[in-house]
């Protein structure tokens, strides 16, 4: 594996030393880029709203991990991330929140932006 | 999703659809920030080592916990998503508990927050049942031939928390003292409480 140990970094046990240590504190950020926060934020925030089951949202995810093992024996390139997104992508255009179609515009319009307008949740903190 | 999709910049993917999304009035921005900051900033480890160190110094408490965590959890006052069915697993000298999602990542947020990396690695997933021992090893945590091994695998229907032991010399320790002791390792079962 990777990484074998979470204690790999001393720092995790050296900041949980107090009671009100905050969990980005456990020498592991939670989230690896602003993208995958965002990805986290938006599913639980359309489950909050009720337009998404949770469990679909699970069974999608389960699905997408197995298909991305599957594809890829030596697990090189893994992102939890990755899966997460493309299982909320699918279950959105499934449940026909957003088309396919108008998801793939919107995108290709976001890409054509100029330099410097562009990933605007890469410049968040 | 057409494959050419998956190659495309997964953070323009992900401001498409949070747009499409807004726009529609499906979501609104503010609750993706609120969902991200707590889940960043106020749920976490320290959740799950406040009840470990209620449970060391309350047997009344540990009782409950280990007979319905979700409820025990919830008398702390950690509730929320993924914490339905949470079952609290005690390591004693003989039987050392360790969990896994072998499917995905069920893991009890309430008590300790979003997993960590390693936890969703499709490597410990698989290994931690395959050679526990040897895992563990890794982790650090030698365990002798003499303890057994039980491993779970969490799931939508039941997630597990270990329960550690009490370190030793911690006697005189009061709940805040032993909490600052508990780690998520240790909650997860690949490590023990820290020694004083």
């Amino acid at each position: 594996m990777s990484h074998p140990g979470g204690r790999a970094d001393a720092s995790y046990l050296l900041d949980s030393a107090g009671p009100a240590a905050p969990p980005r504190d456990n020498g592991e950020l939670v989230f690896a880029a602003p993208w995958e926060s965002q990805a986290f934020g938006v599913a639980l925030a359309l489950h909050d709203a009720g337009r998404i089951d949770w469990e679909d949202f699970r069974r999608s995810l389960i699905r997408e991990i197995g298909d991305w093992e599957a594809a890829h024996p030596s697990g090189e390139g893994w992102n939890y991330y990755e899966c997460w997104l493309r299982s909320l992508e699918r279950l959105v255009s499934g449940t026909g929140l957003v088309a396919d179609d108008d998801l793939r515009a919107r995108r290709a319009e976001l890409a054509t932006r100029p330099a410097g307008h562009d990933h605007r949740y890469d410049h968040e903190e | 999703m057409t494959s050419a999709s998956e190659h495309l910049d997964p953070a323009l993917r992900v401001e498409a659809l949070a747009s499409l999304l807004i726009e529609r009035g499906l979501l609104d921005e503010a609750t993706i920030e609120t969902f991200v900051k707590t889940y960043e900033q106020s749920v976490g480890p320290m959740n799950g080592a406040k009840v470990v160190a209620k449970a060391w110094t309350d047997p009344e408490y540990r009782t409950r916990l280990l007979a319905d965590g979700t409820a025990a959890i919830g008398e702390v006052g950690f509730k929320g998503p993924q914490g339905e069915h949470i079952v609290v697993v005690e390591n004693t000298p003989a039987v050392h508990h360790v969990v896994v999602c072998t499917l995905c990542s069920c893991y009890p947020w309430p008590v300790l927050g979003l997993p960590p990396a390693w936890y969703k690695d499709p490597a410990y997933r698989s290994r931690v049942v395959r050679e526990p021992r040897q895992v563990l090893r890794e982790f650090g945590l030698d365990l002798g031939d003499g303890v057994e091994i039980r491993v779970h695998d969490s799931s939508s229907e039941v997630r597990y928390m270990v329960l550690p032991e009490r370190p030793v010399g911690t006697e005189d320790y009061s709940e805040a003292e032993l909490a600052a002791l508990v780690t998520r390792d240790a909650m997860v079962g690949v490590a023990q409480a820290a020694a004083p």
